[in-house]
């Protein structure tokens, strides 16, 4: 356990002895150009105000985070030289992050840490290659594209950084596997991450030739990039929740037992990031587990109990296929009809998806079956006895292992 | 598109002589044509770039949308505003040239394809030439340079403006005239719903154009173009998300289509009433929207409803028909979910009750029962009487609004009565998917009426 949160703990210290000093040395020193300051600050602080915790939403609040790269890799302003430090730019961010955060807080998120830590430690980073370098070669020295290159190589690689410390920090929150989440934070950062990265990059020598106009200017682009993600974020809640109804759509016509769909589903996805799919492949497996037993709505008259694991397997295919049959009408992505169509198939014969909802589903219908404190223990020893041709050995285990860490409970319907 | 009306080639005709006499001077003019062709290649890669298509928008989208309007804002994210920067940097004649190879090298999907080129071509070349004179006389050119910077901002939205009335002065006239539009509706709300997003277009623009004359160079002009991109290939992929939303709305009705062979034609039919009567109310196009995935979702709770009383050959026992009634509380309790159905989760609930208090599931009177279950139960009843059944022909039109109205008051609202009556005087009924139609692939019918009233009585709805 404690083994577990060490990345979290070295994170989170890191980036406050990081605040701690550069607060102290600023004041130290007094703050050099108030004014550049401020107004950076106030780009951050109203970024951080307009953040939003969505689904799926990997950088929360792209504008503050465009301008506190920019305000890090900021070298000239309208022409002549600044003089402001690391220290001063981890101070301003975090003055700026912090007033930004406060309605977060008072709402009770709960990432707000995590954030913090996560932009203190990007921006800390960037300053610190960027800003001696610069200071080194003289005013002179930086200038044309050869500036906006290195910017820009600087950037990727604060990306990258950046990456590896959200998934390691998802890591120890949630002990879901790191490949897997280092894979999808990279992926994600491909588009809004290249957003802000690329606004960053332009942000700070537009300032250092028009001057502080280019704030409010540039940020316009970038407002509009977040209004996009959020409707789109908005979309695919929805979705959700439509796809949700169309699965409790069996339990409803009584084809099934209530919260089959959605135990199934969660369980699935649990075992599905334990064998370390992908984001995509894990929302394909979602939407599959919810609508695997839509087929049984064809059915006049329902098996009993829902239970089609029990069914002969001609019968179970034939589900399955009318399954597939419709969800291919839904307008999903058509490797989900393909998970549905496939889930009565012999495992060696099934995509890994198929075999998570096969294995699940059987798990979810025989630990029912058997009610009392011994029901999940036992189905999962007549999964494993079974295991020859139906269900497959690996999925079982990760099964296995993902009961016994969430202590053998199911998830419970709501 | 039927073939092309020959006002409509010559008025093509005469942008594309427009646009010839824009370019005319560039052979004498001395201009940096190295930034001419940069910015030209870098408008023909823009024009190719690919986003993600939107599926089935036109059946999924409900309204058609214009075929220059809407689509003109959403492919345009990278194009405007190398175009608008060009119009900054370059004097009229060398900006108008920018357009012309990337809009002539496009791929054009529909016939005849020289003229929509051109067509193309000619529209953005007189556009950029129009906000590339405005800057120009008004000094933008050296606000641009020095950078001086309110003057800039000031210059470069008169010359945002310049370009959006040149675009929809010349899209309303390809409107009016080549697809019959007539000519207030086609100019009507163009220009506000474009300025929004051009204006975004244009702030990247000014700040291409800024950073292309300063010591930074093209190449960081350039980078302004990403956030562009990224945010435009958001916006077709929320389009392809709420495209498949839909269909995943659709599918729900088909899975009761499974069970009960009628609901899917009755169902979108239903749902088109009730947009035609919410549209006649005057309610907000939100609400509409919502009262079409009432009018489509109303049945939804005969999922609930075991099949073999669905298809029951035969008079229905009174415990049977209670159990037909069951059907919007299951309905209500399958939507519950779904967050941005809003008030259409009760018109789910309420469309099988009575003015009289005398429906189900609650027999509430009056008006307790929500306006939009008033809504669906008209629309619900209409449609039902409107279609062929496999116990009864379809009745005409008028004979269903007579019935109607001889209800209204006990059964129904006359309110919303009175509003279908003259949505269907102004606008006809011509249902999207017909009985017929539905019949030709659609499961074997029940040989009678599914809830087992007489064919005879208005069934408000329960026939359905």
């Amino acid at each position: 356990m404690t083994a577990g949160r060490a990345p979290l703990v070295l994170a989170h210290t890191t980036a406050a002895l990081l605040a701690a000093g550069c607060l102290g040395l600023t004041l130290w020193r007094g703050l050099d150009e108030p004014a550049v300051a401020l107004a950076f600050g106030a780009l951050v602080a109203v970024g951080e105000l307009s953040r939003w915790s969505g689904i799926g939403e990997r950088e929360p609040a792209p504008l503050g985070a465009a301008g506190a790269l920019s305000y890090a890799l900021l070298g000239q302003i309208a022409g002549r030289p600044t003089h402001h430090g690391v220290a001063q730019v981890v101070t301003v961010v975090l003055a700026a992050a912090l007033a930004g955060c406060v309605p977060h807080v008072a709402r009770g998120h709960r990432s707000t840490a995590d954030h913090l830590t996560r932009r203190l430690l990007t921006v800390g980073f960037t300053a610190v290659c960027f800003q001696p370098v610069y200071r080194q070669a003289g005013p002179h020295g930086w200038g044309g594209p050869a500036y906006t290159l290195l910017v820009v190589a600087l950037l990727v690689l604060t990306t990258l950084c950046d990456a590896v410390l959200a998934a390691a920090l998802a890591h120890s929150r949630t002990r879901w596997p790191f490949g897997p989440l280092l894979r999808d934070e990279l992926r994600a950062r491909l588009g809004i991450g290249s957003a802000v990265c690329a606004t960053g990059a332009v942000m700070s020598p537009a300032v250092a030739v028009v001057g502080l106009w280019a704030l409010p200017v540039f940020s316009l682009p970038l407002l509009l990039t977040q209004l996009s993600y959020r409707r789109y974020a908005a979309v695919r809640a929805t979705y959700r929740q439509t796809i949700a109804s169309l699965a409790r759509a069996t339990e409803i016509a009584g084809y099934t037992p209530p919260g089959h769909a959605r135990r199934v589903a969660a369980l699935s996805l649990a075992v599905g990031r334990e064998l370390g799919l992908s984001g995509p492949e894990l929302t394909v497996l979602e939407y599959a587990a919810l609508m695997h037993d839509i087929g049984q709505l064809s059915l006049v008259d329902p098996v009993p109990a829902g239970a089609t694991a029990a069914l002969p397997v001609e019968e179970q295919r034939r589900i399955a296929l009318l399954g597939g049959a419709v969800v291919r009408q839904t307008g999903v992505d058509a490797e989900v009809a393909v998970v549905v169509e496939r889930q009565a198939d012999p495992y060696p014969e099934q995509p890994v998806s198929a075999r998570i909802v096969r294995a699940v589903n059987a798990y979810e219908e025989m630990a029912r079956e058997e009610a009392g404190p011994g029901g999940p223990l036992s189905a999962l020893e007549r999964l494993r006895l079974a295991c020859a041709g139906d269900y497959e050995p690996e999925v079982v285990e990760s099964l296995a292992r993902v009961l016994q860490r969430d202590g053998l409970t199911l998830p419970t319907a709501g | 598109m039927g073939p092309v009306r020959p006002s409509a080639a010559a008025y093509v005709g005469c942008a594309v002589l427009g646009a010839l006499l824009c370019v005319a001077p560039l052979p004498e003019l001395p201009v940096p044509w190295s930034a001419i062709a940069l910015l030209a290649a870098l408008h023909a890669g823009c024009e190719q770039l690919p986003l993600p298509r939107a599926l089935g928008r036109s059946r999924a989208g409900g309204s058609p949308t214009p075929p220059f309007g809407r689509r003109a804002l959403e492919g345009m994210g990278t194009v405007y505003p190398v175009l608008l920067a060009g119009a900054f940097l370059l004097p009229p004649a060398a900006a108008a040239f920018v357009p012309l190879p990337g809009a002539l090298l496009a791929r054009v999907a529909e016939r005849p394809s020289w003229l929509r080129r051109g067509w193309r071509a000619a529209r953005l070349a007189l556009a950029v030439w129009a906000a590339s004179r405005v800057h120009w006389s008004l000094g933008g050119r050296d606000a641009v340079a020095g950078p001086h910077f309110p003057d800039a901002l000031l210059t470069a939205g008169a010359a945002v403006l310049a370009f959006c009335l040149a675009l929809t002065a010349l899209d309303g006239g390809i409107l009016t005239l080549a697809e019959r539009v007539p000519a207030r509706t086609a100019w009507r709300g163009l220009f506000l719903r474009s300025l929004a997003p051009v204006a975004v277009h244009g702030l990247a623009g000014l700040m291409m154009a800024v950073l292309w004359r300063s010591p930074y160079g093209p190449v960081t002009a350039l980078l302004v173009l990403l956030p562009m991109y990224v945010s435009c290939w958001v916006f077709a992929q929320y389009h392809r998300e709420r495209a498949a939303h839909q269909a995943t709305i659709r599918a729900l009705v088909q899975a009761v289509d499974l069970k009960d062979g009628y609901t899917r034609g009755h169902s979108e039919r239903v749902g088109q009433a009730s947009m035609m009567i919410a549209r006649e109310l005057g309610l907000h196009d939100r609400r509409v929207e919502v009262l079409r995935f009432a009018g489509i979702l109303h049945d939804v709770g005969k999922l609930g409803v075991p099949t073999r009383l669905l298809r029951k050959d035969g008079p229905l026992t009174p415990e049977e028909r209670r159990i037909i009634e069951l059907h919007p509380e299951y309905g209500h309790e399958m939507v519950r979910g779904i967050g941005f159905l809003g008030e259409a989760r009760s018109a789910i609930l309420h469309h099988h009750e009575r003015l009289d208090g005398t429906g189900y599931p609650y027999g509430l009177r009056g008006r307790q029962i929500p306006e939009c279950a008033r809504v669906v139960a008209v629309a619900d009843a209409f449609d039902a009487m409107t279609s062929t059944r496999s116990y009864r022909r379809a009745r005409p039109v008028a004979a269903a609004l007579r019935e109607l109205e001889r209800c209204s008051g006990t059964q129904f609202d006359p309110a919303m009565v009175r509003a279908l009556i003259r949505a269907l005087d102004r606008h006809g009924w011509h249902p999207v998917v017909t009985a017929e139609e539905e019949r030709g692939n659609a499961a074997p019918p029940p040989a009678l009426p599914v809830a087992g009233q007489p064919a005879g009585r208005v069934p408000g709805g329960g026939g359905a």
